[in-house]
């Protein structure tokens, strides 16, 4: 994709520590590594706390990618590598993380994750990653029942959303409110195919649509293709969405239309709204890690 | 009760291999008669519990209506190799082009 | 008796007149997004070309993917019907006719009257298409043209993972950052859709002589990668991407002799 001078595309890289947590006095600390083939994430957790995270953009190779995620997560926490106790690696660069102990699908991380986040009600799970989707149903622990993963195809992915992001030229982080400002909802976009999709929408702007309603007609799309996936594992409450399209508020609010089931928000559990759906994963890792030490030390 | 769905749906059609994990002992005979490699078995890491289970090849997962293609002829209703060969019945197909003509 | 096809295809019209067994004159114009003046365009080119008026015509047939929505035909036939028909009229023995076009790719397999035994069509996925490769050569900074030229000279053979379009420019550009020569990038993106389409052929079963037609024909690098993968010759008639649209032509022919 030809990058236009400013980036629509870019969303912000941020690490964090929570504050008031002391790893010193912690029995385990555990690490998750999520290294997907567009965002790189770590969580550090003390005793099952998370305690340190941070997300980047991943680079050309896994392993690297890994190791600069994880040592952004513990900059500044005054832990190194060494003082982690387990680490687990998911994500689709999962078995290229040369410092992880073990390697569980993300799968199992995002429906282990989901549990964490949002705690023993969650049964459905979406997770809307930088180039796949998944569709997981768990059970009252996070443990995966059913899943459905799509994963060819760029329409319904956070680089789909990109690629029009880019085209349109707006702010990638604006994309879900603005396609909520339009008056009426417009007809979607007829082509699943993002190629497609592209040419429609410029054929869309020259008969006069405005950015806002070509915006909501391709999230539109998006959404219901998203919602095809869900009824294929069937939907039961209560529903949470992952990944970082879960930050587009113009395709969660149409999923939730067309499903009928309002999604759980990021602030209903935990209680922190920093806390990023797109960490579901790492976070899931995180605490199998943790598990998987206790096993260890018998 | 794990039922794994690998595979996608785009524009064209829906191309999925469904996986039933509890009927899957890992015996590996589908990934034996296989032609084009799509399956493979591997250690169950869907959670931190053990055993083998059959899998869907990663650089298989998004072009399974290419790869499973050659196993789905035109004419005849014979079933694709890995699906005779599974002693328990573990493995589904769904490929459907777009316009519902079964792959 | 004067007969005309018409074509609509997703990137260009196609228009050809017919005279008995001669083909007059050829005319195309981009589809752009009026079907209507496209139409109008090419046909004229080829009615000028032909020398003749629209009035001389006795009998229009359309094909692709506009049917039905410029009252400009009498009736229609399916792209599969159409190659089917033209594919053995240009070629004896064709039993398998490939068409790859802008932005769908079909196969047909017919017998030694053009009648069509069976079909596949491979569609609304920009990766099994003419969209690929216009795509890809963005993504290399190569004229469209020189894709093909330029495949022939490749010295390896790299192996391409993605199969969606907008994946696959990110994999092309990482194989530019790199240093992957781009004449083997061009080789890689030329079997990568190949693949695809040899792929959907195989459930018809391949059965010589096989004919591939549409506009990607006209790119060399797509026809060597089509023989290696379908490991038989191909061949490829002149102006392989009017095929269709002589197809609807004779049949519009038949139509009238009935």
């Amino acid at each position: 994709m030809k990058m236009s001078k400013e980036e629509f595309w870019r969303w912000p890289e941020y690490r964090h520590t929570v504050e008031g947590i002391d790893p010193t006095k912690g029995k385990v600390i555990s690490g998750g590594v999520d290294i997907g083939s567009v965002s790189s994430k770590t969580v550090i957790m003390v005793d099952g706390e998370v305690f340190a995270q941070s997300v980047m953009r991943t680079g050309s190779s896994s392993p690297d990618s890994a190791e600069r995620t994880m040592n952004w997560a513990l900059e500044n926490t005054g832990l190194t590598l060494k003082d982690v106790n387990y680490v687990v690696g998911t994500g689709y660069g999962r078995v290229n993380i040369p410092f992880a102990q073990k390697a569980i699908t993300e799968i199992a991380c995002h429906g282990r994750g989901a549990n964490f986040m949002w705690g023993p009600t969650v049964r459905t799970v979406l997770d809307m990653g930088g180039q796949d989707c998944k569709a997981i149903r768990v059970d009252e622990k996070g443990k995966v029942q059913n899943f459905l993963m799509n994963d060819k195809c760029a329409a319904g992915t956070g680089r789909g959303m990109e690629v029009f992001a880019d085209l349109l030229s707006v702010p990638i982080q604006e994309v879900g409110d603005r396609s909520l400002a339009v008056k009426e909802e417009p007809q979607s976009v007829s082509s699943t195919c993002v190629v497609f999709a592209k040419s429609e929408a410029v054929g869309l702007l020259r008969s006069g649509w405005s950015k806002d309603e070509v915006l909501a007609a391709y999230c539109q799309a998006m959404a219901h293709r998203v919602v095809d996936l869900l009824n294929r594992v069937g939907v039961e409450k209560e529903f949470v969405i992952t990944g970082g399209i879960a930050k587009n508020i113009g395709i969660v609010k149409r999923v939730e239309k067309e499903l009928g089931i309002q999604a759980l928000k990021p602030d209903q559990w935990r209680g922190d709204p920093r806390f990023d759906p797109m960490l579901a994963g790492a976070a899931g890792a995180a605490l199998f890690a943790k598990v998987l030490y206790e096993r260890s030390q018998g | 009760m794990l039922i794994a769905n690998y595979g996608y749906k785009d524009g064209s059609g829906e191309y999925f291999i469904a996986l039933d994990t509890a009927k899957c002992d890992g015996c590996g005979k589908c990934a034996e008669v296989c032609p084009a490699s799509v399956l493979e078995v591997i250690p169950n890491d869907f959670d931190i519990d053990d055993g083998n289970i059959m899998s869907v090849q990663e650089q298989h997962r998004h072009k399974l209506k290419y790869s499973c293609a050659p196993c789905k002829k035109t004419s005849g209703d014979d079933e694709p190799p890995c699906v005779s060969a599974c002693p328990t019945q573990a493995i589904s197909h769904f490929l459907s082009t777009a316009k519902g003509q079964m792959l | 008796m004067i007969t005309i096809g018409i074509d609509f295809g997703a990137k260009n019209v196609k228009v050809v007149i017919l005279n008995d067994d001669k083909i007059v004159a050829r005319g195309s114009a981009l589809t752009g997004f009026d079907l209507k003046i496209a139409t109008k365009a090419a046909s004229e080119m080829a009615l000028k070309a032909a020398e003749l008026k629209i009035e001389d015509i006795v009998h229009i047939t359309e094909t692709g993917i506009g049917q039905g929505s410029v009252d400009f035909a009498a009736d229609s036939v399916s792209e599969v019907g159409a190659n089917a028909k033209a594919g053995v009229k240009l070629l004896a023995t064709a039993r398998t006719i490939i068409d790859v076009g802008a932005e769908e790719a079909r196969a047909v397999k017919c017998d030694e009257t053009g009648s069509m035994e069976d079909f596949v069509v491979n569609e609304r996925c920009a990766a099994g298409a003419g969209a690929f490769v216009e795509a890809m050569s963005r993504a290399l900074e190569v004229e469209l043209g020189q894709m093909g030229p330029m495949s022939l000279k490749a010295t390896d053979a790299v192996p391409m993972n993605a199969q969606c379009t907008v994946f696959a420019e990110s994999e092309v550009v990482s194989l530019i950052h790199n240093q992957t020569p781009k004449a083997n990038i061009a080789r890689a993106i030329h079997d990568a859709i190949a693949e695809r389409v040899v792929s959907m052929v195989r459930r018809l079963g391949i059965t010589e002589a096989v004919l591939l037609i549409g506009g990607l024909a006209y790119d060399v690098g797509f026809v060597d990668s089509m023989k290696r993968g379908l490991g038989v010759e191909v061949h490829v008639p002149e102006f392989p991407e009017y095929v269709s649209a002589y197809g609807a032509a004779l049949v519009a022919q038949e139509r009238v002799k009935k």
